[in-house]
């Protein structure tokens, strides 16, 4: 046959570490829930979580559910259900695999995590619009459901410059949810607390970036797809000392492999950016293919979305508004066009994949010429491969292939 | 005589191809079938009837590469893989001195590829994942309107009243076909109107820098194609010789560019002295 040697990544040897963190985690927060110890509260990914770790709250975040429904490949059985209520398959796969999961009383969490029978029921849900208008419908969905509120901030959208208006406007978003979670949580917020656990979320947030950032050595020493598992932390523990104490050992780790000269990918032949969401439900076989074709997809938008630079305990409340309003997602499309420009030096890329997501025009930079004026501008080539996050019927997997084969064949000939 | 040959194997999701050459670049033999559900058995009857008509043997083959939707069914012979992407544009560096944009239409996909002045790739291309505009497409008209495939060109050459679709989608275009039936159009006019719709799809997909060529099954068997697509685009569109063949004969190139000339040579010199 005409198949050669395959070739995988290679395995990050923290990642018993990481998931011993993250079965922790889901089983405290399924004990708050069942035990009525401690409130739980649902948060969108970038919603104001510090402010619900200082109020003791168990944070659920829904879009890491999502991701997991869509990485087990649950996601596209479910979403069917979501549909059949109204909810258009054209709309956030992550909010109708989420939805039908609940509407067929599935979730991963039980099977991982032997003793969990359901997501934790909330007391209370909290979105940011930062991400998009879909997250807010989510939880509205939810608390009608359920009977509890949906509370959040309503970010503004195409921000070119962060301005202080901008962060006046979100500071007092967040300060206004402060009494009703105060009402929910039965404590007074302590703002040495808040401050702590911004600093936390600080903390983490460098280390995060350290770690993507030890994929500018040649070979990089990790890809996208270890990125889009090894962020895990980031999203549902920052503000905590376990999330920080992981960064550590993970850059560590990373470090080392730079010293001895390992790559994630052996033999490391051309280096690529991913932009966009990843399809949960192909990692592994989008893993392979690149590996085997000896490229490393090394930096990305998305696990960069975890890096909030303007974290400051000594102002908690107003950076965390400014930490979320310069979220790239939030951005202008000038400004994401210098951002990605930035990235193509940083990490010495030779090709971009857009990833076009059926159901996500939102995290899909592909639908406006960005492609066509990066490249004019940079002379990197670009392919769009049209895909989706968690709903697999919108996928063609040999199209993806033959068009990922085709842009490493013509990055390898142009040289 | 000992000839060393270098096949291309293009396994598409409709059609087989395999082309022969020789260290010269000239196709010595080629062959054509339907793809069918064993490629591997249909790839091995099209390498035997290419090399029959190129006056060689199994032998002789110094190296093959294959390519297209089953380029790794092929398991007679230890045969690289390439995409059709890589091996349209192997072909189009080797036709073309200028920039060109190759145009195919396959069985399921379209392409659009950009080389520039001097070969290489500079973009390519290829349809969402969408029958609009493929050769499935029309087989589907055809099967919809039980008209041959092959007489489809004679049919769209006698119109005289063009209808025109209106759908991206293959399925809702069938409805509209058989509207205009319910409402009397002529049949002419419709398969014209099937051809525009082709190429509507295709045109759209990129722009076109340089000299445009168009390849693939679809405008080999359907020549009236590439004229209408030259008026539609306001400009030439070059109809090269055995268009179905460019991605088999892009894969042969890439048999013939991996093999070291020096031990090509001593084959040759070694035919003729043993042959």
């Amino acid at each position: 046959m005409a198949e050669e040697k395959k070739t995988t990544r290679k395995k990050i040897q923290a990642a018993d570490t990481m998931n011993k963190i993250m079965s922790d985690y889901f089983y405290e927060l399924n004990d708050a829930a069942t035990t009525g110890k401690r409130k739980v509260a649902w948060c969108t990914s970038v919603g104001p979580a510090e402010l619900l770790q200082a109020l003791g709250f168990a944070v659920h975040f829904p879009e890491n559910h999502a991701a997991m429904l869509g990485a087990t490949r649950m996601s596209t059985d479910l979403i069917p259900a979501a549909n059949a209520i109204g909810y258009s398959p054209d709309i956030c796969s992550y909010l109708t695999a989420d939805i039908g999961a609940y509407l067929k009383g599935i979730t991963p969490l039980a099977k991982a995590y032997p003793g969990i029978q359901s997501v934790p029921k909330p007391d209370v849900l909290v979105y940011n619009t930062n991400q998009c208008r879909d997250v807010q419908d989510w939880m509205a969905w939810y608390s009608k459901k359920l009977g509890v509120p949906a509370i959040g901030v309503t970010s503004p959208k195409n921000v070119n410059e962060v301005t202080d208006a901008h962060i006046d406007d979100v500071t007092r978003q967040i300060e206004a949810l402060v009494p009703t979670l105060e009402g929910i949580a039965g404590v007074k917020l302590d703002m040495a607390r808040l401050r702590e656990t911004v600093n936390l979320s600080r903390e983490c947030t460098e280390l995060w970036k350290q770690v993507l950032e030890t994929a500018k050595a040649s070979p990089a020493p990790l890809t996208f797809f270890d990125g889009t598992i090894h962020m895990g932390p980031a999203v549902v523990l920052r503000g905590t000392q376990r999330a920080v104490d992981y960064y550590k050992v993970l850059l560590a780790e990373l470090e080392q492999r730079i010293r001895d000269g390992v790559g994630a990918v052996d033999g490391e032949t051309s280096r690529i950016y991913w932009e966009g969401m990843p399809v949960w439900g192909r990692l592994r076989q989008h893993s392979e293919l690149f590996a085997n074709l000896k490229s490393t997809v090394l930096a990305s938008t998305y696990c960069s979305s975890w890096i909030f630079p303007s974290f400051d305990g000594n102002d908690p409340i107003r950076s965390m508004a400014k930490a979320y309003l310069e979220l790239f997602i939030v951005r202008s499309d000038r400004y994401k066009e210098e951002y990605i420009k930035e990235m193509i030096g940083k990490f010495r890329i030779d090709g971009i994949i857009y990833h076009d997501a059926k159901t996500c025009p939102y995290n899909s930079n592909s639908r406006y010429g960005l492609p066509g004026r990066v490249e004019a501008d940079t002379g990197v080539p670009s392919l769009v491969i049209s895909g989706d996050l968690n709903d697999l019927r919108c996928i063609s997997d040999e199209q993806t292939k033959t068009n990922v084969e085709a842009f490493i064949e013509q990055i390898a000939e142009g040289r | 005589m000992k000839t060393p040959v270098f096949v291309g194997i293009d396994i598409g999701s409709s059609r087989t191809k395999v082309a022969v050459i020789d260290a010269d670049r000239r196709l010595l033999g080629h062959s054509v079938r339907k793809s069918g559900t064993n490629f591997s058995a249909t790839a091995s009857t099209c390498l035997g009837e290419s090399l029959e008509t190129a006056g060689a043997r199994r032998e002789e083959i110094v190296h093959a590469v294959s390519t297209g939707y089953g380029r790794t069914n092929v398991d007679f012979v230890a045969a690289k893989s390439k995409t059709e992407i890589g091996c349209l544009s192997r072909w189009g560096r080797d036709r073309f001195s200028e920039a060109i944009t190759i145009i195919d239409i396959g069985g399921q996909d379209n392409k659009v590829i950009k080389l520039d002045g001097e070969g290489r790739r500079a973009s390519f291309k290829m349809n969402r994942k969408c029958a609009a505009g493929t050769g499935a497409f029309l087989e589907e008209m055809s099967l919809r309107l039980d008209i041959p495939l092959e007489a489809m060109d004679a049919l769209a050459r006698e119109s005289t009243e063009m209808v025109k679709l209106g759908s991206y989608c293959t399925v809702f275009s069938a409805t509209e076909v058989l509207e205009n039936i319910r409402h009397g159009k002529k049949v002419p006019d419709i398969v014209k109107g099937l051809f525009y719709s082709v190429i509507k799809r295709v045109l759209e997909m990129d722009s076109h820098d340089g000299q445009v060529v168009m390849t693939g099954g679809v405008v080999a068997h359907n020549p009236y194609i590439v004229e209408m697509a030259g008026e539609m685009a306001g400009r030439p569109v070059v109809l090269p010789e055995y268009p179905q063949l460019a991605g088999a004969i892009g894969a042969a190139l890439y048999a013939l560019d991996e093999t070291d000339p020096i031990g090509v040579r001593n084959q040759i010199s070694a035919g003729e002295t043993h042959g």
